[in-house]
């Protein structure tokens, strides 16, 4: 009798209501005061016409969309967020997957050079960013130093990095890929690790040298692994206002302005919460097709 | 049809270490099927993949039609491999499966076709072509390993032990269409197991292994009823070989020749006595496990295999013998098997 009232018991336990919602209320309160509250606030704003400095709030309709979608500059930022992301994740992935091949084996050193090429993405991003604003500064750069010591620019003759428009989309381009890389590597070399090592080994008796293994077999088996680390990447990337922020601040000219730091730079710098609000609503549509892809590419990998 | 032959073949893993493959010379014959015999970490995959070229040899040669090939990679070697698992390509279907070492040694791509359908046929595979592995049972897996071995009509087949990820009523039909598939195709062919039973059913020869050295070369009867040392008379047959020693010597005999003394009529015989301590009912024979009794060998246990029609109680002593001329001996400080003696029984 006593071995079936606890029996009883214990589902008893496992069925009450009580502490389910206890148990499951934290995450829930976390999501809603940290990404709930700030996304419909943000969705109230566009509609209005908020500005930094007032307490009046009156429903303007998609006047603000209307200002935004005729802005010059919002239309210049989102083919640089375009350009910015697709650029950097295209590079990312190529060295990535290079970093992660040249790793796979074991050889000396490799702990070091794991160690080494994770420190990126562990260093506080600001510091890295900063770092990279001296070594691209347009007086102090030792990019620039280096060159004029090789002779191949004269001194007062070299490019200047973050001043000119599309060097400054290339290094705002590559400081980020050098802040990603690590982290592709290693869902990469995870990815790698779930390859059996008869199926590469079979390849090679079967004839196929380097390149066939790695382009017909090992990367297509990677493929899911691939496309988590792309689709983090973008989210990454596609939200990122860090780089250009500290790099830049979206110049010469806006031409590094992307959709968040437009966003910012707007409604926070300029004032206008209202525009700013507005403005970072669009990114609401990609990352949603983001999301979805990345449930399904998840869901893909449960059931085989 | 080439050869696959060693000479002095040797793999250590790790310097100081006892080799995982020890000095092994060993030559196949045209068309043999020549089967590695041991038990887990003999040495016979080492052995197996230093000849596929998966792994490097430490010291020693590898010949495949009399040229060394040592430092011939994999394809260059024009072997081909059965893995344990199958690693079989899991994004591709069988039919790109088999047709991926055409591809890679850039076989005419108007011949990938019919070479595939010819491999496919050959195995009855041939309505499976479009699934891809996960969609196959464990069968059809190996027949798809196969087909794509066999497709590019190497010179020499490896299978290290193909048959152990299948269950026990598969394995036996499986091996029996290898044998089958063996004899239709005649290539030179190697194959690992730790299994005797499918290492006698199959192999034209047995090399049986242990820790990395050769201890026996031979035709399964050779090697069950010949053994060259202690290790292979036990590691063959099952109950395995009784061993009993007998000062510098070790006397072995097979369960199936211990026999009730009065039922061996013809032939001059060694008589013992056998205290049975457990009887076992199999069906077609009785095992009995025992000890003997006697002054020189008092208490040594002993087994012996027995077809029905006897009877025997637990705890009763009856009267065995051994035919004299399938007693064993060996030597016994280095367990070699040794000339037939004469001794004072008991």
């Amino acid at each position: 009798m006593a071995v079936r009232r606890a029996k009883v018991k214990s589902m008893g336990a496992a069925q009450d209501p009580a502490l389910g919602t206890a148990m499951f209320a934290p995450a829930a309160l976390y999501i809603l005061l940290l990404i709930g509250v700030p996304f419909f606030l943000a969705m109230y704003y566009a509609f209005s016409d908020a500005r930094i400095g007032n307490t009046d709030l009156h429903f303007v309709g998609l006047e603000n969309f209307r200002s935004i979608l005729q802005s010059p500059s919002f239309r210049s930022a989102v083919k640089n967020s375009i350009v910015f992301t697709l650029a950097s994740q295209i590079i990312v992935i190529i060295c990535s997957t290079i970093l992660s091949t040249a790793l796979e084996n074991k050889f000396r050193g490799r702990g070091v050079i794991r160690y080494l090429i994770l420190l990126p993405w562990v260093a506080p991003i600001a510091l890295g960013a900063i770092a990279w604003k001296w070594i691209l500064d347009s007086i102090y750069s030792v990019i620039t130093w280096v060159l004029v010591w090789l002779h191949i620019f004269k001194p007062y003759g070299a490019p200047m990095w973050l001043g000119e428009p599309h060097l400054a989309m290339a290094s705002v381009i590559l400081v980020h890929c050098w802040r990603l890389i690590p982290f592709s590597t290693v869902i990469m070399l995870a990815g790698q690790t779930a390859i059996p090592r008869e199926i590469p080994e079979a390849a090679a008796i079967d004839g196929a040298g380097f390149w066939r293994t790695l382009f017909q077999i090992k990367i297509p088996m990677m493929t899911s692994i691939i496309s988590v680390a792309v689709l983090f990447g973008t989210i990454f990337t596609f939200t990122d206002m860090t780089v250009v922020y500290i790099l830049t601040a979206g110049g010469p000219y806006d031409s590094t302005q992307t959709l968040p730091s437009l966003a910012f730079a707007t409604g926070i710098q300029g004032s206008d919460l209202a525009a700013g609000a507005a403005i970072s609503l669009f990114l609401v549509p990609v990352l949603v097709v983001i999301a979805y892809l990345m449930l399904r590419v998840a869901h893909r990998a449960e059931a085989t | 049809m080439p050869v696959v032959e060693t000479r002095n073949l040797t793999k250590v893993f790790k310097e100081g270490e006892l080799g995982a493959v020890n000095d092994v010379n060993l030559e196949t014959r045209e068309g043999e099927f020549l089967v590695f015999l041991g038990p887990s970490g003999s040495g016979k995959t080492t052995l197996l993949r230093m000849i596929a070229g998966l792994e490097e040899p430490t010291a020693g040669e590898i010949l495949i039609g009399g040229r060394v090939v040592n430092d011939l990679s994999p394809r260059e070697r024009r072997i081909a491999m059965v893995f344990q698992s199958y690693a079989l390509y899991p994004h591709l279907t069988v039919y790109k499966n088999i047709a991926f070492p055409l591809k890679a040694q850039n076989v005419k791509k108007e011949l990938h076709k019919e070479k595939v359908e010819w491999a496919a046929s050959l195995l009855g595979i041939g309505a499976l072509l479009h699934r891809k592995p996960r969609e196959l049972s464990g069968g059809e897996r190996q027949r798809v390993a196969l087909a794509r071995a066999i497709v590019r009509e190497p010179s020499v087949f490896l299978l290290d032990e193909p048959l152990s990820n299948l269950d026990a009523k598969l394995r036996a039909s499986a091996r029996e269409e290898l044998e089958l598939f063996h004899r239709r195709v005649g290539t030179t062919t190697i194959y690992v197991t730790h299994d005797q039973v499918e290492a006698m059913a199959m192999g034209d020869r047995v090399v049986v292994l242990d820790q990395g050295v050769v201890r026996q070369i031979g035709t399964p009867r050779e090697v069950y009823d010949e053994p060259a040392d202690t290790f292979v008379a036990t590691f063959l047959g099952s109950p395995p070989m009784n061993l009993v020693e007998m000062g510098d010597f070790i006397i072995g005999f097979r369960p199936e020749h211990f026999r009730v003394a009065e039922t061996i009529r013809d032939s001059p015989k060694v008589a013992f006595d056998l205290h049975v301590q457990n009887v076992e009912y199999l069906g077609a024979e009785y095992i009995l496990s025992g000890s003997l009794a006697g002054r020189r060998l008092d208490g040594k246990k002993v087994i012996a295999r027995l077809l029905l029609g006897q009877s025997f109680e637990i705890g009763k002593t009856h009267q065995f013998a051994v035919p004299e001329q399938h007693l064993k001996f060996f030597d016994r400080s280095t367990g070699k098997r040794i000339e037939p003696r004469t001794l004072e029984w008991q």
